[in-house]
């Protein structure tokens, strides 16, 4: 059966969703993630959905869901690469993801993992934003 | 039925005629009718109404001599043709309709005169005529009428597109943050152009942050309202950060007064005060560079 890869980086899992989402496959997906953050006592899960074109309401909502499982099972959800057009999609479905992260691009949802879990060494210092990932450019204008 | 259309045939046979063999004068009566209902603007040449009264009166005499009744036709193509060239490029010269469809109407005195003034047997015959050419005029003037306005739909269409598109440039402040200024009404229309652009442009530059401003925004309904609070959640989606500025203290009363939940979207007054928080939120700051400028300050 058609299954959707979940790899281990770390203290992360990376989903990449690379495939037409149909409603097994996101319902597997659903129960392969929380099997595996169990298993491996992942603190945060990072879902790329940069190659889907097309969402429906059931996307939408599993989406939520894993991010929902995923906050019960003590792990950061972001999930990263949006494209315009589901964006737009997902806003006129009424489906905004609340309580779920988004972030533009893979190394930026890393990033943003990174910061939310405090793991990986670059433990950032409380009051700064998640958006400052790198020091060297922010000189003075 | 054979016989009526024989007549119908014999009774356009005689406009016909009066078309071929008077065309010369008819065509000298016609342009003086027309040019007075012209005389107003001038905007067309009399060389260029002589050569389209000609063509005009040719066609019309080929197409009733054809003897069909119906001006939908195939036999009144080239006329029908000839009317919506001559009125589209009449509605983008800025012609009134009136003016555009005198072109046609103003064609029935004259006939009508020439019609009255051939040598007619009896006074049924000259009603049945002018009652048949005034039929057919009707219809062409009609038709002139609707291709006409089609033609200033068409450029209405087109202008509110071009309108679009220009109203919603999305400009780069710095590295990673983008503005939005909105100028004119929000409707669901131009909030989609806006939003689609916006998101586009977050893509192609990486950014992390997007300030919208509202400040040509001239009121802000419940359904304005909506339509920015769509935005702001299609762009947090893309894994940005959007900030609305340029709220008028007005539009901030009639926010407060139409009980519109802005949520947890962050506002600012300026577009001045978004960029600060924007640069901050991307870790920069803004300093002066000369501590004596500071000082006078």
């Amino acid at each position: 059966m058609e299954r959707i890869p979940i790899l281990r980086m770390g203290q992360f899992l990376i989903v990449s969703i690379q495939v037409d989402m149909h409603d097994r496959l996101a319902l597997t997906l659903q129960s392969d993630l929380a099997t595996r953050i169990s298993e491996t006592g992942a603190r945060g899960v990072l879902l790329d959905i940069s190659s889907l074109e097309i969402v429906d309401s059931f996307i939408g909502r599993m989406i939520s869901n894993i991010a929902g499982t995923s906050r019960v099972l003590d792990a950061e959800t972001v999930v990263v690469g949006i494209q315009p057009a589901v964006a737009i999609t997902l806003v006129e479905l009424g489906l905004s993801l609340p309580g779920v992260r988004t972030a533009l691009n893979v190394e930026k949802g890393m990033a943003m993992l990174r910061h939310a879990t405090g793991f990986d060494g670059h433990d950032a210092a409380p009051g700064s934003t998640p958006l400052s990932e790198s020091s060297d450019d922010s000189a003075a204008v | 039925m054979a016989d009526t259309s024989r007549a119908a045939r014999s009774e356009s046979g005689r406009i016909a005629r009066v078309l071929e063999q008077d065309s010369a004068n008819l065509l000298e009566a016609w342009i003086a009718a027309q040019s007075k209902v012209l005389s107003a603007r001038g905007s067309i040449s009399a060389n260029e109404l002589r050569s389209q009264s000609r063509e005009f009166i040719s066609l019309l005499q080929k197409a009733i001599a054809s003897g069909a009744s119906s001006v939908d036709g195939p036999d009144w193509d080239d006329v029908r043709g000839f009317l919506a060239d001559l009125s589209k490029s009449r509605a983008i010269q800025g012609f009134s309709p009136r003016e555009t469809a005198m072109f046609v109407f103003s064609l029935k005195e004259p006939l009508f005169e020439r019609l009255g003034a051939a040598a007619n047997p009896d006074a049924d015959t000259r009603t049945t005529d002018v009652w048949n050419a005034s039929l057919i005029l009707d219809e062409l003037g009609i038709y002139t009428t609707e291709v006409y306005q089609k033609s200033r739909e068409q450029l209405i269409s087109r202008q509110q597109q071009d309108l679009l598109e220009l109203s919603t440039p999305v400009v780069k402040l710095w590295d990673g943050i983008l503005a939005l200024p909105m100028v004119g009404t929000l409707d669901s229309s131009r909030t989609q152009v806006a939003m689609e652009s916006l998101l586009q442009r977050i893509v192609e530059t990486g950014s992390d942050v997007a300030i919208l401003d509202i400040t040509g925004v001239p009121t802000v309904d419940t359904l304005t309202a909506q339509h920015l609070l769509k935005t702001v959640n299609a762009v947090h989606l893309m894994g940005a950060e959007c900030i609305i500025s340029g709220i008028r203290p007005q539009i901030a009363q009639t926010i407060v007064h139409l009980g519109v939940e802005l949520g947890d979207v962050v506002t600012k007054a300026s577009l001045a005060d978004a960029f600060r928080l924007a640069l901050s939120r991307t870790g920069r700051t803004v300093t002066r560079i000369d501590a004596h400028v500071n000082d006078r300050a």
